[in-house]
């Protein structure tokens, strides 16, 4: 059978667009999140969009499971592959179709890397707002698997607000577009639905996004707290204030000092907490609100307060944040990046809870999170050479997440449950619930093809 | 008509109708809510109330049939608002009605729509289940997004009973800009020139006689600063302050120019649309207002909307007949049911107990 498969795939695609062989197939074994890894029996390179078609079209014959790869950087397992199934790698599809400066639209392969949109903007003075962190690397068409995130998400959301259209092909081979170039739809809102789907409704192919007007100013300030209670209540002042900011960031001691370490940002190594809070956009209006910002901060019990003063301190500041993840992989052997949201007036009770959790499993947690709209970033370090350390890592990782459900949160603010949530989703809906996301994706996907065994509970799936 | 008070009449409703139901706000989008005889009709206008409010979260929790009206007053109080505009507010339109029509005003541009702003639903299944997705908090990803889903859902997948809602700080004074662009082309090409400007517009619309207003919104210490060098963008430029530049607004946020017994048609769509649309409409007595920086056409039409539904599939494009006869609600390309739409509703509705897509 899966002879027979493979060799219609090898008939439709050229030699280095099929791996078979182990060697080759070891660098798909996992993503982001390498504590679990699954050999594909092929991987599948695809370069032109009519050729995923034949591809998905093929394992729906076959029943051959397949699950859609960006550029592998998931923290929740979401590339993880099946060991009976089939990769399919959407890096070559990588083109920009168009970009229509005068009304804002650009339209995407799925493979093209998030950043690569704002490059190819800028000369337009566009840019393309979600910025998750690794924004170098990961793919539109992942971005809109999980809705990604970013630093900057506050003020203009998600991917899912910046998405106007996806052609994409469902688990039955059937091609559909949904959507279309405009902000405005009628009907019920199928993009919206599509994006955040993680995989299980198929390959998004091509994605029309909206681009915004880079903002004219920027103005970024570092704060200092002896503490996380108070970085954490300057937060809950600067939102009860009415500002907007359009990023607001908090890290602990453990990963200020890491990201000194390793890149150097400038920040004072001693602070219980660092908050970064930055405002954009018109110049005359962010100056006004900069004073407010800085009359907030300046009674907040911020013992060192710095502010940018021009585009290199600015970026010198969010380099430290956007390095804070490869940071902490140089003072530990392993971590888990967590990822969970609790309301905003919750975060210094989470923040506490999270410490004597920590002391309770006597596993050093290091928090960096978008402080802005309570999402948090408890990363459990742990060394994985050392016996039961991994099991106990994803303990801790899991009791923090229950935690911010138990305060009226979620289970994921952006990261996806993939793999590694998915038990815990009955946590956060109930059986009904479930079982209506998984009738969805029965109409969808009938022989359950499409990146199974992700986002459910094991035993609520089938495929696995 | 059955006027369920409570989230657990509604399911009883449910489980006893023995033909489709039709939902029902506040009735405001006369051509989606009103009945043509057969249907069960289901009001939700006495399931209203706040469940939960809290400022400082910047979220609230609302029963659907809750009016626009008493969300906007009590965000008001604190300093808050809903800055997509959300329409017909005034004439008595529900949070439920206005998210199930997935309408928002001119405001969409700056901020977003009703899509972006909600975080959470629950909703009545065409089983007499209580389900919900989504979450209370103003970010996650869990499990399919069902709260984007129904926007727009027009009740064919169930029926909403709560929603939760992020909302923003209110901006505390407005000033707009005027220009006579001459024709639709010159409006239609300033809009694009303006959408790339660095000023933060809060919203651009345009007319058919070539009339652009910019309006922007924020602190008012700094707006008249704002105000002036936005009008430095084009010669004539008019500037319009005050309770002028409220009603102005208000006036098509709650589309006060609709004449009587005329049909309001929704059609989304690009700028460099909109002359081709525009001049198919200029015969007979159409009105046209173009929104959210050219990306929504409101169009006032009189009688039958046959015409309307021909120009629209000529030209590529779909619409939604908001006000207007119950008949025929969708209109142009958007009559064509995709794939994708048709399994939502298997899963959703697999006896088809709501209205058919
Ligand atoms: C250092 C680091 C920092 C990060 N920072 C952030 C952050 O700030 N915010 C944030 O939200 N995330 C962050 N992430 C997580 C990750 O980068 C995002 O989830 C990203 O969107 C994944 O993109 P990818 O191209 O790597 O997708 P993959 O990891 O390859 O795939 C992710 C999921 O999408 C599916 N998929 C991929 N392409 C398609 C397609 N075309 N159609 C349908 N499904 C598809 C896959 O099956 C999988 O389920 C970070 C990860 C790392 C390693
Ligand atoms: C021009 C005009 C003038 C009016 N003037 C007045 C006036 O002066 N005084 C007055 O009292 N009234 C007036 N009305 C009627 C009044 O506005 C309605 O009571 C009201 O607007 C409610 O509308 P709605 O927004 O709730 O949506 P509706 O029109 O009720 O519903 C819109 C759509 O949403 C669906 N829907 C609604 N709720 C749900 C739900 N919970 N779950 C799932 N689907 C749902 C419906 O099935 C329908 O498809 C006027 C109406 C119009 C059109």
């Amino acid at each position: 059978m899966f002879t027979d498969f493979v060799d219609e795939l090898s008939k439709m695609l050229a030699g280095d667009q099929l791996l078979t062989a182990k060697s080759e197939l070891i660098p798909y074994e996992s993503d982001g999140l390498t504590a679990f890894k699954a050999l594909p029996r092929a991987v599948v390179l695809p370069e032109q969009q009519s050729e995923v078609v034949d591809i998905v079209q093929l394992c729906h014959r076959y029943s051959v499971p397949f699950v859609a790869r960006g550029s592998g950087t998931s923290l929740s397992g979401g590339s993880l592959p099946n060991t009976d199934g089939i990769v399919i790698g959407l890096n070559r599809l990588n083109r920009i179709l168009s970009l229509d400066a005068e009304q804002r639209i650009a339209v995407v392969e799925s493979g093209v890397i998030n950043k690569n949109v704002s490059d190819a903007a800028h000369p337009y003075g566009l840019y393309y707002a979600p910025d998750p962190s690794s924004q170098a690397v990961c793919t539109i068409g992942g971005n809109v698997a999980f809705n990604s995130g970013g630093a900057h998400c506050l003020k203009y959301g998600m991917t899912s607000n910046h998405v106007m259209g996806i052609k994409a092909v469902l688990p039955d081979g059937n091609l559909v577009e949904l959507g279309g170039s405009s902000l405005e739809n009628v009907g019920p809102d199928l993009v919206g639905l599509f994006v955040g789907s993680e995989g299980l409704f198929g390959i998004a192919l091509e994605i029309t996004l909206r681009l915004l007007p880079i903002p004219e100013t920027y103005r970024t300030v570092l704060a200092a707290y002896p503490s996380m209670e108070l970085a954490g209540d300057a937060v809950a002042a600067v939102v009860a204030s009415g500002l907007l900011p359009g990023a607001m960031e908090i890290m602990d001691n453990l990963t200020v000092r890491a990201v000194e370490e390793s890149v150097k940002a400038g920040y004072p190594i001693d602070a219980g907490a660092v908050l970064i809070v930055e405002l954009e956009g018109e110049a005359s209006a962010v100056e006004e609100e900069f004073r407010d910002l800085q009359e907030i901060i300046s009674k907040s019990g911020a013992y060192n307060v710095r502010s940018a003063r021009d585009e290199t301190e600015r970026n010198l500041i969010w380099k430290g944040r956007k390095g804070a993840f490869g940071a902490l992989g140089k003072i530990s052997p392993a971590y888990i990046v967590q990822d969970g949201v609790v309301p905003r007036n919750q975060l210094g009770a989470a923040l506490a809870e999270i410490d004597s959790l920590s002391q309770e499993y006597g596993v050093r947690v290091a928090n960096v999170f978008h402080a802005g709209d309570g999402n948090l970033h408890p990363n459990v370090l742990f060394d994985n050479r050392e016996d039961g350390m991994l099991e106990k890592a994803e303990a801790l990782a899991s009791e923090i997440v229950k935690m911010c459900v138990r305060r009226g949160g979620a289970i994921t603010g952006e990261h996806g449950v993939g793999m590694e949530k998915r038990h815990l989703m009955t946590d956060m809906f109930s059986d009904q619930d479930i079982n209506q996301m998984l009738k969805l994706t029965n109409e969808f996907d009938p022989k359950g093809i499409a990146n199974s065994g992700k986002m459910f509970p094991a035993d609520r799936v089938r495929g696995i | 008509m059955l006027e369920p008070k409570s989230v657990r009449e509604v399911q009883e409703v449910v489980n006893t109708a023995s033909t489709a139901m039709l939902i029902r706000g506040g009735g405001t989008k006369t051509a989606l809510s009103t009945s043509s005889g057969n249907e069960t009709v289901i009001d939700l206008s006495n399931l209203s109330g706040i469940l939960e409010y809290r400022p400082e979260e910047f979220t609230f929790t609302a029963l659907s049939g809750t009016s626009l009206k008493n969300i906007t007053e009590m965000l008001s109080e604190n300093g808050q608002w809903l800055p997509f505009d959300p329409p017909m507010a005034k004439i008595g339109a529900t949070i439920g009605g206005t998210l199930a029509t997935g309408l928002s005003g001119p405001g969409r541009y700056r901020f977003g729509g009703a899509r972006d702003f909600v975080l959470g639903v629950e909703w009545v299944s065409s089983a007499g289940e209580i389900l919900s997705g989504g979450a209370q908090v103003v970010k996650n990803v869990a499990g399919f997004d069902f709260p984007k889903l129904m926007i727009g859902s027009l009740g064919r997948f169930g029926i909403i009973s709560e929603i939760t809602l992020k909302v923003f700080p209110k901006m505390n004074s407005f000033g707009t800009v005027e220009w006579d662009c001459g024709d639709i082309d010159g409006a239609v090409g300033f809009v694009k020139e303006m959408t790339r400007t660095p000023i933060d517009l809060f919203a651009i619309d345009l007319e058919s006689n070539g009339i652009v207003r910019a309006r922007l919104g924020g602190l008012a210490t700094t707006l008249n600063n704002r105000l002036a060098r936005l009008s430095e963008y084009r010669e004539g430029a008019k500037i319009i302050l005050g309770d002028v530049e409220l009603d102005l607004w208000e006036h098509l946020r709650e589309f006060l120019w609709l004449p009587d017994d005329y049909s309001l048609i929704k059609v989304p769509i690009t700028p460099d649309l909109i002359p081709q649309l525009d001049a198919c409409l200029t015969d007979g007595q159409s009105q046209r207002k173009y929104s959210v920086g050219g990306n929504v056409a409101w169009i006032g039409w009189p009688g039958t909307t046959q015409e309307v539904d021909t120009i629209l599939s000529g030209l590529g494009l779909g619409g939604l007949l908001i006000i207007g006869s119950p008949e025929t609600s969708w209109l142009g390309t958007s009559s064509t049911i995709t794939i994708f739409a048709d399994k939502v509703k298997r899963a959703f509705d697999p006896e088809g107990r709501f209205l058919p897509l």
